[in-house]
């Protein structure tokens, strides 16, 4: 199944991806060819094969509602890039 | 040209859970410093496991079973995939196709009329970070990230900002009374959407949709509603055609503004969450469930009505608030002797709501408890104190926390009933009043509330009124 540059284009934004032409034709290339690979499931017969959300046998895994202990502010902000006071700060997001 | 308006309401109601929805952290916003309460699941750490929270699942399917839904027997968690700073892991936990509860109704009462607003759907799902804009930088504070979150979804099923707002504050009724949510808009513990579209009436089809964000309280939901089916009719009065935008609410001008267009409608990817196995409803689990649903308000205000033989309009307000309504039944139960329910009903809905009101402070808060309420009754009915004192003695009570019984006793405030001491003091009012005193001798028995009214001046009002009255006129008899 091919891909079409306005696809890989579409999909490179939902990603927050800027993309050269280059790297579009590439993964327009490479992008089919992975759906082409995994297009070999449509060759099996599931009709007897009742569809599923999941690959486990597993059902309701919940937990009790109790407390764990947290992070301290400085252990969660370790990582971060940017901080300011006991915040993660980020560029201003504009709508 | 007649329009008909129709909306369709996203409610998103935090649940009062100890801990988040997928991790041990506290789900506690209001007193917590900026990301206190965190972990990795909740930053959204790579490699970590989400864990459901059982509450939070019976909550919603609470909730569900409250608003007449069906409670399927599977269901399962999605991942609804963007990209904003408020979201660590670039997807949000949510339920795409299979919700836990689904088409349930809500009736309420819009200016008298019975109405049935259709519930599509009600959905677990996890809270955002929390966001503060700061000109060119926003920071992030991931105390609210994870939090459980149901969503509520109507059909479209409303016609008016009115319709919106019953729907909302019944909603609201039955998540407190479920005491599954605070339901308070202001904190942001529950926020509303609304999608509004507008048609000539007769006309087939609907509309276009405009959807409304940033409603955060319940006057700016009906307002914003309002101007919005306003502002579409102009448009469609002026031959335009209505945009399919996403609009916010302008708090300060009053007016919903343009937020982003709806072209190339949101692409979210949902598919399963491969983390969490589904969860699976059984006979025995939603029995269980519904064994906890407490009596809804509706069923509430009738009982109240039959059973305690109050005023409809009385029962209403008095279930509007559970804990009002709690105070009620435990001030009825406290009184001895023959204080009507009645009664009671006045006194809370009357002087106690005005000094509730005045201070500010809600009923569980209340220094006079249902007890001290009733006791202050009895000593009405008794005849000890009259209606006048009795509102000092609640006033008191309210202030200083003291019981009726002592401030009676301390402050000297027993109605005067004794028929000796009585007649005295309206021996001489009569002496000072000749003329009224005459008149009413005359026939004109009008002037007997004066000379009532100058007794209980002389007693500070605390005689007994209509011994009084019995007395004028035994006097006044006599003396003619």
């Amino acid at each position: 199944m091919a891909l079409s540059r306005e696809q890989v284009q579409h999909i490179a934004e939902l990603a927050r991806l800027e993309l050269s032409e280059q790297e579009t034709e590439l993964f327009v290339e490479q992008l089919s060819a992975i759906l082409d690979y995994a297009e070999q499931l449509n060759d099996l017969d599931t009709d007897a094969v009742p569809p599923t959300a999941q690959v486990l046998a597993l059902r309701n895994v919940m937990r009790s509602d109790e407390l764990q202990p947290c992070l301290t502010p400085d252990q969660a902000l370790a990582n971060a890039p940017q901080r300011q006071d006991a915040y993660f700060r980020v560029r201003a997001i504009l709508e | 040209m007649e329009y008909v308006a129709t909306i369709g309401m996203e409610v998103h109601a935090q649940i009062l859970t100890q801990t988040k929805m997928f991790c041990g952290c506290p789900n506690e916003l209001t007193s917590a410093a900026p990301n206190t309460h965190t972990c990795p699941v909740c930053l959204g750490m790579p490699g970590v496991l989400p864990v459901i929270n059982r509450v939070a699942v019976e909550a919603t399917v609470l909730t569900g079973m409250a608003l007449n839904c069906t409670i399927p027997s599977f269901s399962k968690f999605d991942r609804k995939n963007y990209h904003y700073p408020d979201l660590p892991k670039g997807y949000q936990i949510s339920q795409y196709d299979l919700p836990l509860c689904t088409s349930g109704h809500l009736d309420v009462t819009v200016e008298g009329d019975a109405r049935r607003i259709g519930i599509r759907r009600v959905h677990l799902e996890e809270d955002t970070a929390r966001l503060v804009h700061q000109g060119g930088v926003s920071l992030v504070d991931f105390n609210r990230s994870g939090v459980p979150l149901m969503e509520i979804v109507t059909e479209a099923d409303l016609h008016s900002a009115e319709d919106a707002y019953a729907y909302l504050s019944k909603l609201r009724q039955i998540l407190r009374y479920l005491g599954v949510s605070t339901g308070n808009m202001e904190d942001g513990a529950m926020r509303c959407e609304a999608n509004i579209s507008v048609r000539p009436e007769g006309a087939e089809v609907l509309g276009t949709k405009v959807e409304v964000k940033n409603l955060n309280s319940f006057r700016s939901v009906r307002m914003a509603i309002a101007y919005e089916i306003e502002r579409q009719i102009a448009v469609l009065e002026q031959g335009g055609r209505v945009q399919q935008v996403t609009m916010g609410w302008d708090e300060t001008n009053h007016r919903t503004l343009f937020q982003r267009s709806k072209e190339g409608a949101e692409d979210y990817r949902y598919f399963p969450e491969p983390d969490l196995p589904p969860i699976e409803v059984d006979e025995e689990w939603r029995a269980g469930i519904r064994c906890r649903l407490p009596e809804l308000p509706d069923e509430k205000e009738e009982r109240f009505t039959q059973s305690y033989g109050i005023r409809e309009a009385d029962a209403a307000l008095l279930t509007q608030d559970l804990q009002v309504a709690n105070y009620f039944e435990a001030a009825c139960a406290a009184c001895e002797g023959p204080t009507s329910p009645q009664t009671v009903a006045n006194w809370v809905l009357g002087d106690l709501y005005r000094l509730l009101g005045a201070s500010g402070s809600d009923i569980q808060a209340c220094p006079v408890r249902p007890e001290g309420l009733a006791s202050l009754l009895a000593l009405v009915e008794s005849g000890k104190i009259n209606g006048t004192t009795a509102k000092d003695v609640l006033n008191e009570m309210f202030a200083s926390g003291r019981s009726a019984e002592e401030i009676v006793k301390n402050k000297g405030l027993a109605q005067i009933s004794d028929e000796d001491t009585l007649t005295e003091i309206v021996l001489s009012v009569l002496d000072q009043n000749p003329g009224p005193a005459q008149q009413y001798r005359e026939g004109k028995l009008q002037v007997l509330g004066f000379l009532v009214g100058q007794v209980m001046r002389q007693t500070r009002g605390q005689a007994n009124a209509q011994a009084v009255a019995e007395i004028i006129k035994t006097e006044l008899a006599r003396q003619s």
